[in-house]
């Protein structure tokens, strides 16, 4: 199961899966987003959210990847098909991260207040 | 498509008069099918059908073997068994005529870095029977000690991530590491502690001393879209700039491909595992699904040949099938 198949562009796959998510996020504090692996691309590869928010990488690459902050506030495993990594964002502020063995696929989590 | 395609025939691919063109050299990887020996003299490369090759074998040649890529563990659709397609590249090398002074592989010997994957490698590569020299991949860092489980297997004697050099019948041999601490949107990268190692290391060597190097990311860019090359690998090589005689050997990329600038040659190996697409020609890099009958034309090993006192150096690129 590919999802890298799915006729949908992208980001509308992607857009699709925090829906999904967020259908099934306690209604109060903790916010979860998705960012899904396809094609050594991190998609979307912008996202900003709330403090709070636990963000869940998803490779659906048939290679492994990991994901990794410039600033070492987060390093996943190598994540192989299917595997996740999730990170909880507390502070506020940028996060530009990479994939330590693709390190042309880049990402960032921009984590404000409000909105 | 390309006029250096050979499908199937053993005509002599030719190169424009002054070596292989930039505008070519993306094309020559394309070549899939019989093994073609490159010789170069004086900068220029020309190539032969392996046939021909085999007919005009020197006598007194160094010859050595690349294998690359492996992926033990990987196990998808691309490949369902990686360790099978290794074996049966093991049992090809042991069915060489003349036996290789010895193995180089440059790189991704496991999948994801787990010791039954580097086990079982191991396990099957030694049946060749011949010593093995290794470098890591990426894929060969991935434990928990980023690296410490490849250096504690395959890194005795080696300097920081892995890198050294040894000398075989009159050639320098190098060994180097550009997959640690990549850094975000970049390439390969070799890092200033291994730049100074290298300085030092052919310092003392008269420029008529052959020399291979070797490392798992192209030293040259291939394709940096894709990540395909090494941040400071002109750095590395303006090292060698006064040597006669340099061979590049890389992985990484799965598939042939070659360039010739000055004096020295690039060189990239297919992989035991799967193939990779051309650069450009797929969304990504990833391992590419070849209709049935067609992945062991894509994988394969090459054979090195240098001929003492002479200039020519051959590379036999050998598919596993095909
Ligand atoms: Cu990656």
């Amino acid at each position: 199961m590919k999802r890298s198949r799915l006729p949908l562009p992208p980001q509308v796959a992607a857009l699709a899966i925090c829906l999904a998510l967020g259908a099934l996020a306690t209604p109060a504090a903790a916010e979860e987003v998705a960012v899904s692996i396809d094609n050594f691309t991190f998609t979307p590869a912008e996202v900003t959210v709330t403090p709070g928010t636990t963000v869940t990488w998803i490779n659906n690459d048939d290679i492994p990847h990991t994901v990794v902050d410039k600033k070492q506030a987060f390093r996943s495993k190598a994540l192989d098909t299917e595997g996740k990594f999730s990170f909880t964002f507390t502070n506020a502020g940028d996060y530009s991260y990479f994939c330590s063995l693709h390190p042309h696929m880049v990402g960032k989590v921009i984590v404000k207040a409000g909105g | 498509m390309s006029r250096h395609e050979r499908p199937s025939s053993e005509t002599a691919p030719r190169p424009d008069a002054d070596g292989i063109d930039r505008r070519g050299f993306l094309e020559c990887m394309t070549w899939a099918g019989t093994g073609i020996l490159w010789s170069m003299s004086g900068g220029v490369a020309s190539g032969v059908g392996l046939g021909r090759a085999l007919a005009a074998e020197p006598v007194k040649a160094l010859t050595f073997l690349q294998i690359s890529d492996s992926h033990v563990g990987f196990d998808k659709a691309a490949n369902p068994d990686a360790l099978g397609t290794l074996r049966e590249a093991v049992a090809r090398i042991r069915t060489l005529k003349e036996k290789p002074a010895f193995m180089i592989h440059t790189g991704d010997i496991s999948h994801l870095s787990k010791d039954k994957e580097f086990d079982d490698a191991d396990q099957i590569i030694k049946e060749a029977g011949i010593p093995v020299f290794y470098v890591p991949g990426e894929h060969d860092l991935l434990d928990d000690g980023q690296g410490k489980a490849y250096l504690d297997r395959y890194g005795k004697g080696a300097k920081g991530a892995g890198w050294y050099s040894y000398d075989h019948g009159g050639v320098h041999f190098i060994a180097l590491v550009n997959v640690v601490n990549l850094k975000a949107g970049g390439l390969g990268n070799l890092g200033v502690e291994q730049l100074e190692w290298l300085e030092n290391d052919v310092a003392g060597l008269p420029s008529s001393t052959p020399l291979v190097v070797f490392a798992h990311i192209p030293l040259w860019t291939v394709y940096p879209e894709w990540g395909w090359g090494t941040a400071d690998g002109l750095e590395a090589l303006s090292y060698l700039k006064r040597f006669g005689s340099v061979t590049v050997l890389n992985g990484h990329i799965h598939q042939v491909m070659q360039k010739v600038e000055g004096n020295v040659s690039f060189h990239t190996a297919r992989s035991t595992a799967f193939p990779q697409p051309a650069p450009g020609t797929a969304p990504s890099p990833g391992p590419l699904k070849l209709p049935a009958g067609e992945l062991k034309k894509n994988l394969g090993i090459a054979t090195v040949n240098f001929v003492r006192g002479s200039e020519p150096l051959a590379i036999i690129d050998t598919p596993l099938e095909g």
